[in-house]
């Protein structure tokens, strides 16, 4: 804790860490259109949820835009076919995640044109908030922060449940990301078309928009394009991670709790990224569906570093191919450094939630190899715990495997693994690490005396 | 231009992928460097002597640790430098004439039995330095009240007598010695015994900047709030335990002092006499012994400086601070356990059952 932090005032995340940015790199650089890949690979699960249903067949001709799998189910979303080409296959694909899972994969016509000409307008002034959930799951979208969870789902509001406030999250507080920058510098207006028709949607009655100061680009064309509208306000909020994490900006933007375990619902609140809501302001007057985003690909490792507007399902190997990459690459993130899975295969594709891919040298990844030494009982890791947990002591209990103890009395399933603790241990104990495991062999053990009981 | 070749050199591993350079090497080797102004300057105060008690308090600390390391079976901890700063605090407490066998006498017991024994680093439950420091006080009452003149005349060029007294040996009278090599009416009584038992004053200016008989890095308050102030604004010192430990004396002690100025000196004096600076400033803040939670920083440092100044005003000793710092360190993990935090989203502390 800072001498400082006594002094701070106004609206900012008080805990959490002050991680170096990296976002010059690109932050600078406009949205580039990557080329499409000589074979696409669409994965029917890129969202959580159920995964979507194939509605083609192998050798069908598909037009860019047209569906080519359905949702199965409310918590599910459809895919639509991200270049103009031929179905090859319907088989198993590598995922980030490491196994197998279903994909369509699409081999593009070699001359196929990125316009899209699938579509029809529709009007979007006169629908009821039932027929924008239908239309928002029609289109596709998930959350493009990188949670991927269906958009229309969170704009479904629950029995009971009344919602105020849209929030709409520019924060982007990972380090090397600048795809919610771009995405707000250079499509402000779609931006707040996206958050008009949520917030039509969810009934709410203003829309606060959370950036982080250190794009005062964004925050200045979005105040520019909020003009019209007396209900919508940009709110620049000094940059911390983990600000964008959404019970975070929550708390610093209007000082409420979501309670644990529940949602931003149950305080009247729905929170939508940025880049999701551009896509549906862009998207839903066309009733067109998600085929591609903007993605950040930086780190030392790339010669062609930016943000670029990439098809979905585009081949890892083929992106860093157009980015530049130089044989310093020592690692392969995909998403931000600090909660972005590793992947061990350059044939895993690019899909909804892939805020970023990241590239980094030896030189950066040095940082995490340090002696992992005792607890020095320093307390940085209490001091940084966006929810007031307590890693060290949670730490101390993994090393003996009370799993369960960690859960009941020290509020394991709180922890959203943001990775603050491990960031800042001087005794590099990789806390959050030690957490996840934790998680996991809970939920086992539930799961083992679920199957006794029933047995 | 081809695909990366992204084969052997690929090293899998979970997020976070960064990692803060603030480790414990690091941040043990900068308290360190802020407790080298101190070192200079007893150094300067009190001639070689001093070089001497600090080089053999650390020597003995490091040898201490590297062979229980070697007798445990297990790779030697001392680079990550925690067992220097154990050393140089040690050293830094004892009075400047102190018998250099002592001093290493000291650091064996201070490492061995205040960390070694109980694991290690992080694992300890009281402050090495002052285990060892209360060790020597309990084994060699005299010599470790024994204090010299600051400034004493021909101190660079010979040791004070005391200094090289033959190991397991006691130590010569020097009060001859000090009449010759004082410079003024300095008896060498510290400021705090000269109050205590002959109701003499001493200046805030002197002891300020430290030109005072005391222990041998004791003295200067300049120089160890600056020490202080650098690690605090490289963020490696949590300043809430120095700053709740120094409020909560001035406090303690402007209370008595306002109900009998006559009795009880004034809370400045308390503060800038005696080895509170020291204690404030560089061992309530040593992470092992101390709280983690917010809260419990804040109650640890206030109990640690009410301690101190009860013990000073109400005690026998003339000093307290290594008591209280010892107490603190016991009552810690009560305190950790009575502050736990509330967690965001609930009604609830960590540790409490649901």
């Amino acid at each position: 804790m800072g001498l400082l932090s006594i002094f701070g005032g106004g609206k900012r995340l008080h805990r959490g860490v002050h991680v170096p940015e990296f976002k010059e790199q690109t932050s600078q650089l406009p949205i580039r259109r990557m080329p499409f890949p000589p074979s696409m690979i669409i994965p029917l699960s890129q969202h959580a949820g159920a995964p979507a249903v194939s509605i083609v067949r192998e050798g069908q001709e598909v037009v860019r835009g047209e569906p080519i799998a359905k949702a199965n189910g409310f918590v599910s979303v459809p895919m639509h076919a991200p270049a103009t080409g031929r179905i090859e296959r319907i088989a198993l694909a590598p995922s980030a995640r490491g196994e197998l899972s279903p994909a369509i994969y699409l081999k593009p016509w070699p001359s196929a044109s990125q316009e899209i000409l699938y579509g029809a307008p529709q009007d979007i002034e006169h629908m009821t908030p039932e027929e924008i959930v239908k239309a928002v799951q029609e289109t596709g979208v998930v959350g493009l922060g990188g949670a991927a969870f269906p958009t229309h789902v969170k704009m479904k509001v629950p029995e009971g449940k009344k919602i105020e406030v849209v929030m709409v999250n520019g924060c982007e507080c990972e380090p090397y990301l600048t795809t919610d920058h771009r995405v707000m510098v250079e499509q402000p207006d779609e931006v707040l078309h996206g958050a008009r028709i949520a917030m039509k949607a969810v009934g709410a009655q203003r829309i606060v928009i959370g950036v982080e100061d250190n794009k005062p680009d964004a925050i200045e064309n979005l105040r520019k394009a909020a003009v019209p509208y007396p209900y919508i306000s940009v709110e620049p909020v000094p940059a911390q991670y983990p600000q964008g994490a959404e019970k975070m900006l929550i708390h610093v933007l209007l000082g409420r709790e979501v309670p644990s375990g529940g949602l931003p619902s149950d305080v009247g609140v729905s929170v939508f990224n940025v880049a999701t809501l551009a896509q549906i302001g862009d998207l839903l007057p066309r009733h067109q569906g998600l085929i591609e985003r903007v993605v950040t690909f930086a780190g030392p490792a790339l010669k062609k570093p930016g943000n670029y507007m990439a098809a979905l399902g585009t081949p890892l190997r083929f992106a860093l191919e157009q980015a530049g990459c130089t044989e310093e690459a020592a690692g392969v993130i995909l998403g931000g450094p600090m909660m972005g899975p590793a992947i061990s295969s350059l044939d895993v594709p690019l899909t909804k939630g892939v805020t970023g891919v990241l590239v980094l040298t030896q030189k950066e990844l040095a940082s995490r190899n340090g002696d992992i030494l005792p607890c020095i009982r320093c307390g940085a890791c209490v001091d940084v715990c966006p929810l007031h947990l307590n890693p060290s002591r949670m730490g101390m209990l993994a090393r003996k495997e009370r799993y369960e103890e960690m859960e009941t009395d020290f509020h394991l399933m709180d922890c959203f693994e943001c990775g603050c603790c491990s960031y800042v241990c001087p005794s590099h104990i990789p806390l959050v690490q030690h957490f996840r495991v934790a998680k996991q062999m809970n939920r086992e053990r539930k799961a083992r005396e679920r199957a006794k009981s029933n047995a | 231009m081809s695909a990366p070749s992204l084969t052997p050199e690929i090293v899998l591993h979970t997020s976070p992928h960064l990692h803060s350079a603030r480790s414990v090497g690091v941040i043990m080797r900068n308290v360190v460097y802020a407790m080298l102004p101190i070192c200079l300057y007893g150094v300067y105060n009190f001639g070689i002597s001093v070089v001497a008690l600090l080089v053999v308090s650390t020597l003995s600390c490091v040898l201490t640790e590297h062979m229980f390391c070697r007798a445990a079976g297990r790779p030697s901890s001392i680079k990550d430098s925690s067992v220097i700063i154990t050393g140089i605090l040690l050293g830094l407490t004892l009075p400047p004439g102190f018998p250099l066998w002592m001093a290493a006498v000291g650091g064996f017991v201070a490492v061995g039995l205040g960390k070694m024994l109980f694991g290690g680093l992080g694992f300890n439950v009281f402050n090495p330095a002052l285990v060892g420091r209360a060790f020597l006080q309990a084994a060699f009452p005299t010599a470790i009240t024994t204090y010299t003149p600051a400034l004493a005349n021909g101190r660079f060029a010979e040791f004070i007598p005391t200094t090289l007294t033959f190991p397991f040996a006691q130590p010569p009278v020097i009060t001859e010695w000090i009449a010759r090599v004082r410079i003024d009416a300095f008896s060498g009584a510290t400021p705090l015994t000269a109050l205590k038992f002959d109701k003499i004053g001493t200046g805030l200016t002197p002891l300020f900047w430290g030109n005072v008989a005391g222990s041998a890095g004791e003295t200067s308050v300049i120089l160890i709030l600056l020490g202080g102030l650098y690690l605090v604004a490289r963020n490696f010192m949590d300043w809430r335990i120095t700053a709740a430990m120094l409020l909560s004396a001035f406090v303690l002690s402007g209370v008595f002092h306002l109900s009998n100025p006559a009795a009880y000196p004034h809370p400045l004096f308390m503060l800038f006499s005696g080895g509170l600076m020291l204690g404030a400033v560089f061992m309530a803040t040593d992470m092992v012994g101390s709280p983690v939670t917010p809260l419990g920083v804040w109650i640890y440092g206030g109990v640690m400086g009410a301690l101190t100044i009860l013990i000073r005003l109400l005690g026998g000793l003339p000093e307290g601070v290594m008591y209280a710092i010892l107490i603190g360190n016991a009552v810690s993990p009560m305190i950790d356990n009575l502050t736990q935090p509330r967690v965001y989203g609930t009604q609830r502390k960590t540790g409490a059952r649901a």
